[in-house]
């Protein structure tokens, strides 16, 4: 088993580092007061293809798979988490569309979200119905060659910035989870409105708002995969979308542990560096520890799903562990500048308001934490 | 005996201020060894800037005049030095370390198939009469002593400030030869179009008195007005990094570093910058540093006379006020 | 159009210091990047590519690892690669590397025009780019800031104390580069992709035909005697206080130093 990474990979990985240090990290703080979507760094990536890293030559990608997109997202994350989840967001819509698109969805949608000339938005929480996916009221109803859609969603990100977003709705009211299918609906469809921006508690260079659904109608070719498949099109889409927030924990946490590290090392008490006392080494060994194993999990689950296996259980895992890895990083870091760290002029209480959207969405821990023993309970059966 | 030979450059009828030192260091040099200095001065109708050259210390003045040397380029210099250089074997040949000797000095150097160090800091001769050449690598952070044991000349390029303006000595003797010029049509083939004449307040940076810098650190475009009127109130210039440049905060002229200016007022203030070597190579000559950062680890503190430690936001307004209530 | 463009391999960070007992150079990090103007140069050369049509080969002096510098240039856009790798090569100071790169610039004619960045960052000399274009016996321009091509001749902007002079020259000829002239482009994923496919040549002093008393130490005009640390001890004087307290002890300082 050879845990290192191609040349390939490497050189990627080494390419947005360099482009996360100069074009990313030193605007994360201005992101954060203005909570606005950086467009300036959004076009960048653009130019750079850092959207279509996953995707296939044929629609503009390069076609690196799955571990080169969780390396993407890493890397970003460390300068950024704001803007590794404004991708993370559009890989979570776009996926879809290339797994589960007909030809002429593919070709009609995917050129421009692979190139991120367009962004993409993927909504299936509604203010009624987040962890119980399966209870969403958003209905669609069949009118000659429309679907006339009602409903209201929440917390989408990306809700405004996208020009293109795949919606959940019930098509069937008396079914639960198998009632459910899934709309390509482009912004500017008349009934079709990006409500209420929310003001987050962290991650505000990323853009999250309602959307509202009032009678919108929505061509009968703009369904996207069969008919009540909509359930598993979105824990499909999920399933990936869990490994890129892991991976943001990881590069979350990393900017935490290096901040800290650098501080400690600088910082005199008692005589000498912070560096020198036990229970700073001890916090920043957990933090390396934590990261290190986080990283893995998220690079094993990425490395299944380019192997074509399953991997919903190995992703969940990698979300869970990553955002707690996170969480627990920032605290620490707060706690090692002290003083200086509760303030904002330094980066770490950003880092922890960031981190703490990781439990959250995609797939709250609670949630997963039932994936995670139900599937290994079954294999121990 | 030592001879020692200094490239003059001039600039719209004037000596570059970076000849005279050399001369003057030439001159140094000479002394202590029982040498010779002569200046080369190439140009169109330049043979009057000979006297000064003179009075700096040149024991010579070799003038080649012609109409085709009225601006630099590189080949028709490069074919007169050549030409000079073989008929009279001079053991040092040295440069200032500007556009034209950066682009001249190398080419020569390849020419003569002999040694070049560009950017020396010092010059000396050790025991055995050869120039030891000392220049910085790594930005400025290892220097390395280099010598040409068995090339002649041996050739060194040094940036302005380095050496002291020499005492200028009207009376000294000295002699002016008028060489003859000969080009081929191949030393001809570039032409230049024009100079266009740069941005006059960023051309004052060079000889200005007080120089206001500022850095990534000021923020923004509209802060830099903060150095504006700090500079006013202090009668200096504002300069830069090269943050603020990539930036567009202000013009590249202004930049001062390895890939900018080279200056050395008596007062320079650094606003938010940093200190990376690549700027502090082109200030760390100046008499009196204040720097204003608001990290204290910054390695900018480490070149200062005076820091204080605080956003320049603050801090600039309150030293305009300050300097405003001693008056 | 065959653009030629010479890059040089150096260290990512120039936090280098002296051991004061074996007073070799003691460097932090092994990581290596492309000298940041010869991207410049590089970048130039693709653009012109984009204009013109033709090819970008990239040549670069040096260890194997360079390697690594050769596969990035090849993933922002480079169509072939260059290693001019040997022991005999080794310890060359700027002439000998001019003279070897001429050699192996000679194995890729014909060629319109040659950039390289204006300085490397760690040796700091800006002489290989104008004793390059000596030995190949071309016309020059350097930091040039700006560039305009018309297929047979540039135009180049180029910094003087003055200002800017603009000069002319014709095709082909050796240029080299300021980080003005353009930002360089990051390498794109499909490139990285396609660069694996692009050649990427070693050749040996064998291979480069070169007099051996030409190359390597031998060939080096210039001998290092000695490398030291800079002495720099910090004698600043930190104010301390409220900006006001602080500002007003600077100013009367400076009063007292008769530097106001």
């Amino acid at each position: 088993m050879d845990f290192r990474l191609s040349e390939e990979l490497e050189l990627w990985r080494k390419t947005v580092r360099e482009f996360t240090e100069k074009e990313v990290a030193p605007y994360d703080a201005e992101m954060d007061r203005a909570n606005d979507l950086p467009w300036d760094i959004v076009r960048k990536m653009s130019e750079s293809g850092f959207f279509g890293v996953p995707f296939p030559e044929e629609y503009g990608g390069a076609g690196m798979g799955s571990l080169a997109a969780v390396i993407t997202i890493e890397e970003l994350a460390r300068g950024s988490a704001s803007v590794a989840l404004t991708l993370d967001a559009h890989w979570l819509a776009t996926d879809p569309i290339f797994m589960f698109g007909t030809e002429e969805q593919k070709k009609k949608y995917l050129p421009d979200l692979v190139s991120g000339k367009k962004l993409a938005a993927f909504a299936l929480t509604e203010p009624v119905a987040g962890s119980d996916a399966a209870g969403i009221m958003s209905t669609a109803v069949r009118d000659g060659d429309y679907w006339i859609l009602n409903g209201t969603k929440a917390f989408i990100t990306n809700g405004g910035a996208a020009e293109t977003y795949v919606i959940a709705v019930k098509t069937d009211k008396t079914k639960g989870a198998r009632g459910i299918s899934t709309f390509i609906v482009e912004k500017g469809t008349p009934g079709f409105s990006i409500g209420k921006k929310e003001d987050k508690m962290g991650c505000r260079g990323s853009v999250t708002t309602e959307l509202i659904l009032d009678n919108c109608r929505v061509p009968a070719e703009n369904m996207l995969g069969k008919e009540g498949e909509g359930f598993k099109v979105a824990m499909v889409a999920l399933d990936f979308g869990r490994v890129c927030v892991g991976a943001m924990g990881v590069g979350c946490a990393t900017a935490a542990m290096e901040a800290a590290g650098r501080y400690a090392n600088q910082r005199q008490a008692f005589g000498g560096p912070l560096a020198k006392l036990q229970a700073v080494q001890f916090k920043i060994a957990d933090m390396a520890m934590g990261i290190e194993a986080a990283r893995l999990l998220t690079y094993r689950a990425a490395w299944l799903r380019d192997a074509g296996q399953r991997y919903t259980t190995e992703a969940a895992m990698a979300k869970v562990f990553g955002a707690e890895v996170a969480m627990s990083t920032c605290k620490d870091a707060i706690q090692i500048f002290g003083g200086y760290g509760y303030t904002r002029d330094y980066p770490v209480e950003r880092y922890l308001r960031d981190a703490k959207l990781l439990e959250i969405g995609e797939g709250a821990s609670e949630v997963l934490r039932m994936v995670i023993g139900m599937n290994t309970l079954k294999e121990l059966a | 005996m030592q001879e020692i030979w200094v490239v003059a450059e001039t600039y719209q009828g004037r000596l570059a201020p970076v000849t005279l030192e050399l001369v003057g260091k030439a001159r140094t040099l000479a002394s202590g060894a029982g040498g010779k200095v002569t200046a080369v001065l190439l140009g169109s109708r330049v043979t009057e800037l000979a006297s000064e050259l003179i009075a700096c210390g040149a024991d010579t003045v070799l003038v080649a005049d012609h109409p085709e040397l009225a601006l630099y380029r590189t080949l028709p210099y490069a074919r007169v030095l050549t030409d000079l250089i073989e008929a009279r074997h001079p053991d040092v040949v040295l440069f200032g370390a500007t556009s034209q000797g950066r682009d001249l000095a190398p080419r020569l150097a390849a020419r003569l198939r002999t040694g070049l160090t560009a950017d020396c800091l010092d010059l000396s001769f050790d025991k055995d009469g050869l120039l030891v050449q000392t220049k910085p690598s790594y930005g400025d952070n290892v220097m390395v002593d280099i010598v040409i044991p068995r090339h002649r000349p041996q050739m060194a390029t040094v940036r302005p400030h380095v050496f002291p303006a020499p005492e200028k000595d009207a009376g000294r003797e000295g002699r002016v030869e008028v060489v003859p010029v000969h080009l081929e049509q191949a030393d001809l083939v570039a032409r230049v179009r024009e100079v266009i004449a740069e941005v006059e307040e960023a051309s004052k940076l060079e000889e200005a008195d007080v120089v206001v810098a500022g850095g990534r650190g000021m923020g923004s475009k509209e802060n830099f007005n903060l150095l504006y009127q700090l500079a006013r109130a202090l009668g200096g210039v504002v300069g830069a990094t090269r943050p603020p440049v990539d930036e567009g905060w202000i013009d590249a002229a202004y930049q001062i570093g390895q890939s900018g200016k080279t200056i050395a007022p008596k007062l320079y203030i650094a606003c938010g910058i940093s200190g990376a070597v690549q700027h502090t190579v082109g200030m760390e000559k100046a008499k009196v540093v204040v720097a204003i950062n608001k990290d204290p680890s910054a390695p900018i503190f480490n070149l200062a006379t005076y820091g204080i430690v605080g956003d320049v936001r603050e801090v600039i307004p309150a030293l305009i006020a300050a300097l405003g209530a001693h008056k | 159009m065959h653009i030629v463009v010479c890059i040089k391999q150096v260290p990512a960070t120039l936090d280098v210091r002296v051991d004061p007992v074996t007073h070799n150079l003691i460097r932090e990090g092994t990581e290596s990047v492309i000298n940041s103007f010869d991207e410049n140069a590089l970048e130039e050369a693709l653009r012109l590519r984009e204009k013109f049509g033709g090819t970008v080969s990239v040549i670069s002096m040096g260890p194997p690892q360079v390697r690594e510098a050769l596969r990035k240039a090849l993933a922002m856009g480079a169509d072939a690669a260059y290693l001019l790798c040997d022991r005999a090569l080794g310890g060359a100071d700027t002439l000998a590397t001019a003279y070897t790169l001429a050699q192996g610039i000679r194995r890729l004619a014909p060629f319109d025009l040659i950039l390289c960045g204006r300085h490397a960052v760690d040796a700091d000399t800006g002489q290989v780019g104008p004793e390059l274009a000596e030995r190949l016996n071309l016309p020059q321009v350097t930091m040039v800031k700006k560039l305009e091509c018309d297929g047979k001749t540039i135009v180049a902007w180029r910094e003087c104390e003055e200002g800017t002079a603009v000069w002319e020259l014709p095709l082909p000829a050796v240029v080299t580069v300021d980080s003005k002239i353009n930002t360089p482009r990051y390498p794109s994923p499909i490139g990285i992709v396609r660069s694996a496919k692009k050649p990427l040549t070693v050749w040996t002093a064998k291979d480069l035909d070169v007099d051996e008393d030409q190359i390597g130490l031998k060939g080096s005009p210039t001998r290092v005697l000695r490398l030291f640390s800079p002495q720099r001890t910090s004698h600043v004087e930190i104010l301390p206080g409220e900006p006001e307290e602080a500002t007003r002890a600077l100013v009367a300082k400076l009063r007292e130093q008769k530097v106001l």
